[in-house]
């Protein structure tokens, strides 16, 4: 067998990944895998001859995934991508403005500030405490209620969050402690907080479901998989801390370059219609159009106004040397000094 | 090529290369051992190295038509490294080969004209015998029936027509043995080289391989090479004898020529047993040895007077006074001596025979057991032997070992 | 007399004018395998030696702002006004050193020189900056646009956040001063030799009483530990991992074990990587033990010399090479292991996750292959040591000896049966725990059984179309491996000729054991994902997945088939040019007949190591081309630790039962082959 076969086996057995067939669009995506089937049914019934191919990761790869392939674009859609990154695509000048049909319902907060907008924001998901109530009972401990108790000597070595350098949860909780308690008091929090964090994991959701199994009791995570959670069983109760939480988007965005800019620009009006919009509400209790917002089960009904006044702006700009900070402080850690 | 076939002409016609002519002639011509013969593979002035080693140095030869000729020599002396460069597998760094007149030095081993018999066979152990041997008849245009005919031919030439359906791990050694022959011989090339075909087996099964390989050999008239180490093995079976040491030819001959009149001490040392003692040229026909003055034939190449030599003699030449009636009236070159061991070797006795001459080594005499026993040739006795003129070799003093080269391919 | 003339020196000097050189004519046969040669060899140094040279390249390669050839204008509402260029500006608008900047972004916006979108207190109308350099000097673009060398770039208010500044690069040590000067990454060094010790006395040891007993003494179901023993072959080394979570996580079955202490960290990377290199290091101690030489029991026996001292008299020093052998390769699976430190490494940095962390979570490639370069330090020497020991282990194969028969010895063979035992029963725990957690619904609160897991319903990783991927994926691999590998070693064995071309090609062929998997994969990265290279199109593709496992498992593979190629005649190839038969037909005719047991060995081994490898891949997989291990482990990234487990265990079945298929298909093939049966 010779090289030259085996590329050829490669062309005619393995078919080329990367090629667009028509009807056909690539998604990149940082939503839940769970959800993803949902929303591809939804589209693909509205728009019959077009399907979705998701790439699907989690936020931080998705936009690395992307900006490594700027000159030779993939995607065609970016979809359900935290807002800060879609900014950060933007600046590369990655994104094609489009402002799609039905966009008007959207609030305004929802949209980027140029007209036609390069992306649209279709709902939120804010950061929530995944605390195992099964766990604290055993250990007879108060749920935690605010961010200040998770300093709390008794949480020692049962608390996990998500690294902010690989996680978009992780970075989330981190850019909005530093804009509750400003940029001091914020890291001095996360001092307090290092001494109680078991252990810093690579993804965003995996602090609850640690939280959920009773690894360790206390997951800093995300609302959505609070409820996921909850429903399919785990002793779990989704806390909003007292002092505000941090939140994103899942904006979504046309890839500049894209050869298949009809159908992207079908799954961008679905994305913002009502149908859509229902959808969500399912799953998601802040929607970017309100019309449609439900109380989502297992959720505090107080979840909405607890929502910061997240500066987007702010922390895509900084977010690097925030990111650099937190690593200075807390990424040295080599030992398994807790648990 | 075979007295009881089909048409072979016609095989031999499809066959790039292979010796052309009436079967009929080739036999008459392995027959004709006497009748001079045309030069059939020539080798000129080939040299091969490996690395620093030079394993052939300037070798030249012929071989005439239908001639088996043996290549003999110690381990390392390049014999199995000329074969493989008439073979084509280890091509020589310069000189030429020429086979049936066409200059084949440069070519790959699939552009030549040869079968070859190694000393393991390589048969390939997942065919059958039949398999094996119609190997290098496939692929050339013959119909099936042609094919199989031959292959019935050659069984019944190497005697295992019954066994054409038995893999090779399903025959003894002699018999795979003649089954690499068969196949190195289905496609009738005009040379057939031999690396130490017959070193594997066992000495019996040997000794009758060798009778019937020189026998087929004869009745076949294909030019062969043998590589052998062995000296019996090439005094009994080879047409001519190429002896090779360090990379260069000793000498080539006949047996009997080799043999008689070895042209080196390497070669008088090499093949069979023979008596050195050291001396110094008087003249062109006398040599002193110790305080003996021996008297030669004189040499082809005589050396000069006051050059230190080498004197040889055969053990089997060695005349003892009683036993030889030759000896009885011959006063040249008569030596007393003493006996200072025996050694019995069934037909003959080996007798060390002591001399102030020769003080650090006995020369050695070989009489026959009757002999020795009329003339009761025990430790002490006494006796008088007399070295005949025409049987003592004057060599120059060896050169000492090393002095050439190393060793490699044997 | 003849030749009593010295030798002249024209009888020394070869090539003398009388003797013409021989250049000698290539025929078909070598111009075939010549090609193959270089065919291979070409995909070697592709697949291998160009990407690691890329790599390594770029790993001295880092980026920078090139301050000194841009330029800057502003307009607040009278005209451009020139700040000259960014290196004099730098100050003023609080830039920092132009690597430092770059560290912290390879982007520079003209947003970011002018937040709020004003120079001082003045708000900007626009803003113009114009880039005169080469293309290591970096690109400044509008929207996305790359503009000329040399041309200005106008960007008004809204569009600074466009108006973009990329960093170039300039060839330096730099990525290596950072990494050394930055104790979170060099602690990994320190942590990376700890477990890795550990690991490889721990598991040394193990392998070692366990080899000595299935070897050297009568105990009973010698065949049942051996099977075991290689059940870690079988599953993705993360496996372990999830199991000891399972075990002793702080839900752990038996937490109580602990005392207190934490599985996570330095205890679980050594425990789970015990138990996946078990059966390697068991593997080579058991053929070391089995060569040893009766003789030398027979002579202690003899000489009445007590059990404990022909133990350390003989059994070890027999064993040494083996031994040893076996420490380098535990070591070098240990030190280059990702799986097991990923799951339940906890924060204990170590450099192969250290490689992932620094590549998958941030992206930043130039420093994943400064840890890689470190990485390839103890792998490579590692290797190195290890061929050197295996060599003289053959020798000593070679010495004709006899084989040791073990005699009764109750309480040698009750205890090694009780050492036995435990260990299997170790290693069968860990399978079965995680059995067991794929199949409990709700791990630790509802412990009712169900295949739900199964299901991979609204997980990540892909499910079973990664499953199937895996399939496909092995299936492709082992097939093409072996063939490219099969054919690769019978021209470095067997070809004749063009010496240094089959050497080089040998030398390629055994490089891929030095270099670790997820080294390979990052590597792969720098070289395929560069549009530049033509090779640009597998990115992203089955094919690159299919490469990149074949070459990483490649030299075990040529090994093998090495061997077997070595036990052939070596002559069947000169007897087939001489009966003008093509080279092709002895390796079809012949070779691979006679070898086949061998290839299907070898692409057994492909098919499972295929199956369960996570390093050489995981950098590599596309959306569409996700794979079953790889799942596993982003399944336990996103904490559904039960999927994993249930992905491992379909993995664990189904190399199960490609190695029972191996296994049917070998006793096929010894019956059809009668020329076998002497």
């Amino acid at each position: 067998m010779t090289r030259t076969t085996i590329l050829a086996a490669a062309a005619a057995f393995l078919g080329l990944a990367g090629a667009a067939t028509a009807g056909e669009i690539t998604v990149y995506t940082a939503l839940e895998a769970d959800i993803l089937p949902v929303y591809k049914k939804s589209f693909e019934e509205k728009h019959p001859g077009t399907t979705i191919r998701w790439v699907r990761d989690s936020t931080g790869i998705i936009t690395a995934k992307l900006l490594a392939e700027k000159n030779n674009p993939q995607a065609d859609v970016v979809l359900g991508t935290a807002a800060t990154s879609l900014l950060l695509l933007d600046a590369e000048g990655m994104l094609q403005p489009y402002a799609p049909e039905g966009v008007k319902k959207i609030e305004a907060r929802f949209l980027d500030k140029n007209t036609p907008p390069a992306w649209v924001g279709t709902n939120a998901w804010a950061a929530a405490l995944c605390v195992n109530t099964a766990e604290m009972e055993k250990r007879k401990l108060p749920i935690p209620a605010s961010w200040a108790d998770l300093t709390k000597p008794e949480y020692k070595g049962l608390i996990v969050m998500p690294n902010p350098a690989s996680s978009g949860t992780g970075f989330l909780d981190v850019s909005s402690w530093l804009q509750i308690f400003g940029e001091e008091k914020g890291w001095a929090y996360m001092d307090a907080l290092d001494k109680n964090v078991a252990t810093y994991t690579h993804s965003g959701s995996k602090p609850c479901s640690l939280a959920a199994s009773g690894e360790y009791p206390i997951g800093i995570s995300f609302e959505f998989r609070a409820a996921r959670l909850i429903n399919q069983g785990a002793p779990l109760v989704a806390v909003i801390p007292a002092e505000g939480i941090g939140w994103d988007m899942e904006a979504s965005a046309i890839i500049k370059g894209t050869d298949n800019e009809a159908d992207a620009k079908k799954l961008m009006d679905w994305a913002v219609s009502d149908e859509a919009m229902k959808i969500y509400a399912k799953n998601y209790a802040i929607l970017g159009n309100a019309a449609f917002e439900e109380p989502i089960k297992n959720l505090p009904a107080n979840l909405k106004t607890k929502l910061i006044d997240n500066k987007f702006d702010w922390a895509a700009a900084n977010r690097a040397a925030i990111l650099q900070e937190w690593q200075r402080r807390y990424d040295a850690k080599s030992e398994p000094k807790k648990g | 090529m075979s007295q009881h076939t089909v048409d072979l002409s016609g095989l031999a016609s499809h066959l790039p290369g292979s010796a052309a002519g009436d079967p009929g002639d080739a036999i008459a011509r392995g027959l004709a051992a006497s009748a001079p013969r045309p030069t059939y593979l020539a080798v000129a002035d080939v040299s091969k190295r490996f690395g620093d080693f030079t394993a052939l140095k300037n070798v030249s030869l012929d071989v005439r038509e239908g001639e088996f000729v043996c290549f003999l020599g110690p381990s390392g002396c390049g014999k199995t490294t000329l074969l493989r460069a008439i073979a084509g597998l280890d091509i020589q760094n310069s000189g030429t080969i020429r086979q049936a007149g066409r200059d084949i030095s440069a070519l790959p081993p699939e552009e030549r004209d040869f079968g070859i018999v190694f000393q393991s066979y390589a048969l390939f152990p997942n065919m059958t015998v039949r398999q094996n041997i119609a190997f290098g008849l496939e692929n050339r245009g013959l119909r099936r029936p042609a094919v199989a005919a031959r292959v019935d031919e050659l069984l019944h030439l190497i005697d295992l027509s019954a066994h054409g359906h038995k893999y090779p791990s399903q025959i003894s050694g002699g018999q795979q043995q003649r089954v690499a022959l068969a196949r190195a011989l289905a496609p009738s090339p005009g040379l057939i080289l031999l690396d130490e075909p017959l070193s594997a087996l066992d000495a019996k099964v040997r000794l009758h391989l060798r009778a019937e390989l020189k026998q087929l050999q004869a009745r076949l008239g294909v030019t062969t090479v043998m590589v052998t180490h062995d000296q019996d093995e090439a005094l009994s079976i080879a047409d001519r004898i190429v002896v090779m040491n360090m990379g260069v030819v000793e000498q080539v001959g006949t047996p009997q020529e080799i043999y008689d009149a070895p042209a080196s001490q390497f070669v008088a040392d090499f093949i069979g047993a023979m008596n050195f003692v050291e001396g110094v040229m008087l003249n062109p026909d006398e040599v002193m040895v110790g305080d003996l003055t021996l008297v030669l034939r004189r040499q082809a190449r005589p050396a000069a007077a006051g050059e230190r030599v080498v004197v040889a003699i055969r053990p089997e030449d060695v005349r003892v006074l009683g036993a030889d009636a030759h000896a009885e009236w011959e006063h040249v070159n008569r030596v007393a001596v003493e006996v200072a061991a025996v050694e019995f070797l069934g037909s003959h006795v080996r007798a060390s025979l002591r001399h102030p001459a020769f003080p650090a080594k006995p020369l050695v005499a070989q009489l026959s057991q009757s002999v020795a026993r009329a003339l009761q040739i025990v430790p002490g006795r006494r006796l008088d032997v007399v070295l005949p003129t025409d049987r003592l070799r004057v060599y120059e003093a060896l050169r000492p070992h090393g002095a050439a080269a190393g060793a490699v391919h044997g | 007399m003849a030749r009593l003339r010295a030798p002249s020196m024209a009888d020394l000097a070869l090539g003398a004018p009388s003797a013409p050189l021989i250049r000698p004519k290539a025929g078909r046969d070598d111009r075939l395998m010549l090609a193959f040669v270089l065919m291979i060899g070409a995909y070697l140094v592709v697949s291998l030696a160009l990407p690691l040279g890329f790599m390594l390249w770029k790993s001295a390669e880092v980026r920078a702002f090139a301050y000194g050839v841009v330029e800057l204008q502003v307009d607040v509402g009278q005209g451009f006004l020139s700040l000259g260029t960014l290196e004099e500006a730098a100050p003023r608008l609080g830039l920092a050193d132009p690597v430092d900047q770059a560290r912290r972004s390879a982007s520079l916006t003209a947003a970011q020189l002018f937040p709020d979108a004003r120079f001082g207190e003045r708000p900007l109308s626009a803003v113009r900056m114009r880039l005169s350099g080469g293309a290591s000097d970096g690109v400044l673009e509008l929207g996305g646009k790359a503009a000329a060398s040399g041309e200005w770039v106008e960007a008004g208010p809204r569009d600074l956040r466009r108006l973009v500044l990329r960093a170039g690069t300039i060839r330096s040590l730099g990525n290596y001063i950072a990494y050394f000067s930055n104790p979170a990454l060099t602690n990994s060094i320190v942590n990376s030799l700890v477990v890795s010790l550990s690991t490889t006395l721990i598991t040394v040891l193990a392998a070692f009483g366990f080899a000595y007993a299935l070897q050297r003494t009568c105990m009973p179901l010698k065949g049942l530990f051996r099977t075991i023993a290689m059940v870690p072959i079988l599953v993705p080394s993360l496996l372990a991992g999830l199991s000891l979570v399972y075990l002793f996580g702080n839900q752990g079955l038996l937490k109580g074990l602990m005392m207190g202490s934490s599985i996570y960290g330095a205890p679980g990377i050594v425990a789970g990587c015990v138990f996946f290199t078990f059966p390697h290091a068991f593997l080579i101690i058991a053929t070391a033990l089995a060569i040893s030489d009766a003789r030398l029991f027979e002579a202690a026996r003899a000489l009445r010399t007590s059990p404990t001292r022909t133990f350390f008299n003989v059994t070890l020093p027999g064993a040494r090479y083996g031994v040893i052998s076996a420490a380098f390769v535990v070591f070098t699976l240990t030190i280059t292991e990702f799986g097991v430190p990923k799951v339940v490494g906890g924060d204990y940095n170590v450099l192969a996750v250290d490689i992932y962390k620094q590549v998958v979570g941030q992206q930043n490639f130039a420093m994943g292959a400064v840890v890689s370069v470190i990485l390839l330090v103890p792998a490579v020497i590692a290797f190195v040591v290890d061929r050197l020991v295996t060599a003289r282990q053959v020798a000593l194969l070679t010495a004709r000896a006899v084989p040791y028969a073990p005699s009764r010895n109750r309480a040698l063979d009750a205890s090694a049966f009780l050492f036995c035992c435990v260990v299997a029963g170790l290693l069968l725990l860990v399978l079965g725990v995680a059995q067991y957690a794929s199949l409990v619904k709700f791990w630790p609160y509802n412990l009712t059984l169900s295949f739900a897991h199964f299901a991979f319903e609204g997980v990540d990783g892909g499910g079973w179309e990664s499953y199937f991927n895996s399939l496909r994926m092995a299936f492709y691999v082992a097939v093409i491996g072996t063939a490219v590998v099969f054919v690769g070693a019978y021209l470095v064995e067997k070809g004749r000729g063009f010496a240094a071309a089959r050497a080089g090609l040998h030398f390629l062929a055994m490089m891929p054991m030095a270099i670790p998997g997820l080294v390979l994969g990052l590597a792969y990265i720098f070289f395929f994902n560069d549009r530049a290279n033509p090779l640009n199109v597998v990115y992203g593709t089955m094919a690159i997945l299919v490469i990149s496992s074949i070459t990483h498992f490649y030299t075990v593979s040529h090994l093998t088939a090495l061997t077997a190629l070595k036990a052939m005649d070596k002559e069947f190839e000169a007897v087939a040019a001489s009966l003008k038969q093509p080279v092709t037909r002895v390796f079809t005719r012949v070779t691979l007949p006679v070898c086949l047991p061998t290839a299907l060995d070898i692409a057994a081994y492909y098919f499972v190591n295929a199956m369960t490898t996570v390093s050489a891949v995981v950098f590599l997989y596309a959306p569409s081309t996700t794979l079953a291990a790889v799942a596993a482990l982003n399944m336990d990234d996103a904490g559904q630790i039960q999927g994993a487990a249930a992905m491992c265990m379909l993995i664990f079945y189904t190399n199960l039962g490609a190695r029972m298929v191996h296994a049917l298909l070998s006793r096929g093939l010894a019956r059809t082959q009668a020329w076998r049966i002497r």
